[in-house]
């Protein structure tokens, strides 16, 4: 590869297997981008439509040039702006899944697999071999002869994850890859698909916008929004925490910005005041794992938060505040009410309690929280 | 109606005048078998020539994006509106012993196109290759790029692409293509007839031998314009699905 020659002095550290760290401009956007991926983790990048995901994952594959900075996988420089390296996309040892899959519609099943060793100069018997090898891991053979037309979504899936990993790719990238499917057919894909991710040796980078898929399928997630980096993290960790409005919406938490004085009362941005004590960061080195001072984040569960037709007196929630009701949405087994308040709320409540309590469009209605169950913790930005 | 009508009567009459009993004789008279020949190797060979010029040109019109290529796009469609006879004239200015790049390929090369049966095929491909430029370039601008993509990323190169996944791709308008520049070269009249001349065996083509017997021997004209007319049903008949279905290529 170009690269290689001169690589030596800007080696990524040995336990990343892919580093990235540069930005990429089309037009008026802009993407930054600095991250690392181990050999063997899956990375999920979760963020909004326009985010910059899918700009990402074309900078890896070699179908987008960064506008500056570097790529490199296993050592070797795939793209350097600096040093005007970049191993254009059919050189680079990549597997890529697209969202839609792209698969062959004039080759067969077998062929479409084979395509890559194809490429290779791998003769005809010995690429429909490697074929045959990963048709039989992703239980696939009995397909062999069709054309994509005549396959169901979760078999397109499956093939064209094949074609890919058939590349022997050193860099495994993902777009969407479930997007594709109905609900059903995602469950059953998604874990076959977290399997055969488990086994593949090299760095997988997974783009989703699609919170359950981000935090069932990676070790660990990058959410990128407006073209940055604006929390990374252990997906359980992400879904805690949420550093942004966009990741407290996909994994369903309020989300308010504040100010926390010595005494424990948040003053929130978006109004009101609240007494938080839940989740202690005990690994927050600046605030010796008490409750930060200062910027903070607050997180409360829409489960967590009771509803009210009157003050309520005697229980002993320590966040008392009123609110009308803006809106009553049907979840699977709650109903999730949206709040107009100080702060603003998504509440859910069981069907039955939207009786007792005689829910409608505007009106008022009282919320009440636990300290315990709000938590706290600094604001990154 | 009428409009069907219109275009229908002439064929009609065609069929109702044409010299049913003689037809056998007629068309194994060796002068007619020689001509038909012609017709269908020329077009044959025009046909491969727009191939081999017509499809990177087709390529380089529907994938490269400079200024001026819709000039240029508008330019290679010319020939399909020019006459063909000012076709055969601008040939000639061109290539022939005294045009102005045929004037050198006579002086080094002693080669000289008008009045031979290569000047026919490239009377012919002059003529009939927008047919297949056309064709493929709206095939190739509609072709899936995203599984092209796909392919570089399987570690394919330009050629491989082109070869493997584009070519497969558009070839149902490859296929059309080539056909409707090989009928358009079968009865191409103008350009040939004021380039290469109308010489029997060597450039007389169906269509000049049609209106050669027209002033000796009606008759005869007949009989061979039916000939022609089988032809162009055949092809049609071959194109049907395309046309009646109306669905460019998958």
């Amino acid at each position: 590869m170009s690269g290689a020659d001169r690589a030596g002095t800007h080696r990524p550290p040995t336990s990343a297997a892919l580093a990235v760290n540069g930005s990429v401009e089309l037009g008026t956007f802009r993407l930054d981008i600095d991250l690392a991926v181990g050999a063997g983790e899956v990375l999920g990048v979760l963020g909004p439509n326009g985010a910059g995901k899918t700009t990402l994952l074309r900078a890896l594959a070699g179908l987008t040039m960064l506008t500056t900075g570097q790529i490199a996988l296993d050592g070797e420089r795939l793209d350097d702006c600096a040093a005007d390296i970049f191993v254009p996309s059919d050189q680079r040892p990549i597997g890529v899944v697209f969202q839609n899959y792209r698969l062959f519609p004039h080759l067969t099943v077998r062929d479409n697999i084979a395509f890559a060793p194809r490429c290779r100069r791998t003769g005809r018997r010995e690429s429909r071999a490697i074929a045959q090898r990963w048709m039989d891991r992703l239980g696939l053979s009995e397909l062999s002869g069709r054309k994509p037309a005549e396959l169901s979504g979760g078999q397109a899936q499956r093939v064209a994850l094949a074609r890919a990993l058939a590349a022997d790719p050193g860099l495994l990238l993902l777009d969407e890859p479930l997007a594709a499917l109905d609900a059903r057919t995602k469950l059953e894909v998604r874990a076959e698909l977290r399997r055969h991710l488990a086994d593949f040796p090299g760095p997988t980078l997974l783009v989703t916008h699609d919170p359950l898929e981000a935090m069932v399928m990676t070790d660990r997630l990058v959410v990128i929004e407006s073209g940055q980096i604006v929390q990374q993290g252990p997906p359980a960790e992400v879904a805690r925490r949420p550093a942004t409005q966009y990741v407290a919406r996909v994994v369903g938490l309020n989300l308010y910005r504040g100010t926390r004085d010595a005494t424990g009362k948040v003053a929130l941005d978006a109004g009101g005041t609240l007494i938080a004590s839940g989740l202690l960061d005990l690994n927050d080195q600046a605030t010796n794992g008490a409750a930060p001072t200062g910027r903070v984040l607050v997180a409360i569960r829409p489960t967590a938060i009771a509803m009210h037709t009157t003050r309520p007196e005697h229980s002993s929630p320590r966040n008392v505040w009123q609110g009308t009701v803006t809106g009553l949405e049907l979840l699977t087994d709650r109903v999730r009410a949206e709040i107009n308040g100080a702060p603003p709320a998504l509440v859910d409540i069981t069907p039955d309690a939207v009786a007792d309590l005689d829910l409608a469009n505007g009106r008022p209605i009282w919320l009440s929280a636990k300290a315990t169950d709000i938590d706290v913790y600094r604001d990154p930005a | 109606m009428i409009g069907f009508a219109f275009l229908m009567l002439p064929l009609v009459a065609l069929l109702i005048r044409a010299p049913w009993s003689g037809l056998g004789s007629l068309l194994s008279n060796s002068e007619v078998l020689t001509a038909l020949r012609l017709s269908i190797e020329c077009a044959t060979a025009a046909t491969l020539a727009s191939l081999i010029l017509g499809v990177p040109l087709a390529w380089m019109l529907a994938r490269i994006h400079l200024p001026g290529m819709g000039l240029l796009r508008a330019l290679v469609t010319l020939p399909l509106v020019l006459p063909p006879v000012v076709g055969g004239i601008a040939l000639l200015l061109a290539l022939g012993r005294r045009g102005v790049v045929g004037r050198y390929l006579d002086q080094w090369f002693g080669l000289t196109l008008p009045f031979t049966t290569a000047g026919v095929i490239v009377a012919e491909t002059f003529v009939a290759m927008p047919f297949l430029v056309v064709t493929v370039e709206g095939a190739l601008r509609s072709a899936d790029r995203d599984l092209e993509e796909a392919a570089v990323t399987l570690g394919a190169s330009r050629t491989t692409v082109f070869g493997r996944i584009t070519l497969p791709l558009i070839a149902p308008s490859l296929l059309a293509g080539s056909v409707l520049c090989w009928a358009r070269a079968l009865g191409e009249f103008g350009a040939t007839i004021t380039f290469a001349g109308n010489l029997p065996g060597t450039t007389q083509t169906m269509p000049l031998k049609i209106y050669n017997a027209f002033e000796t021997d009606p008759e005869a004209a007949t009989a061979l314009s039916l000939v022609l007319l089988l032809v162009a049903v055949i092809i049609l008949a071959a194109l049907r699905d395309r046309w009646l279905r109306g669905s460019p290529s998958a």
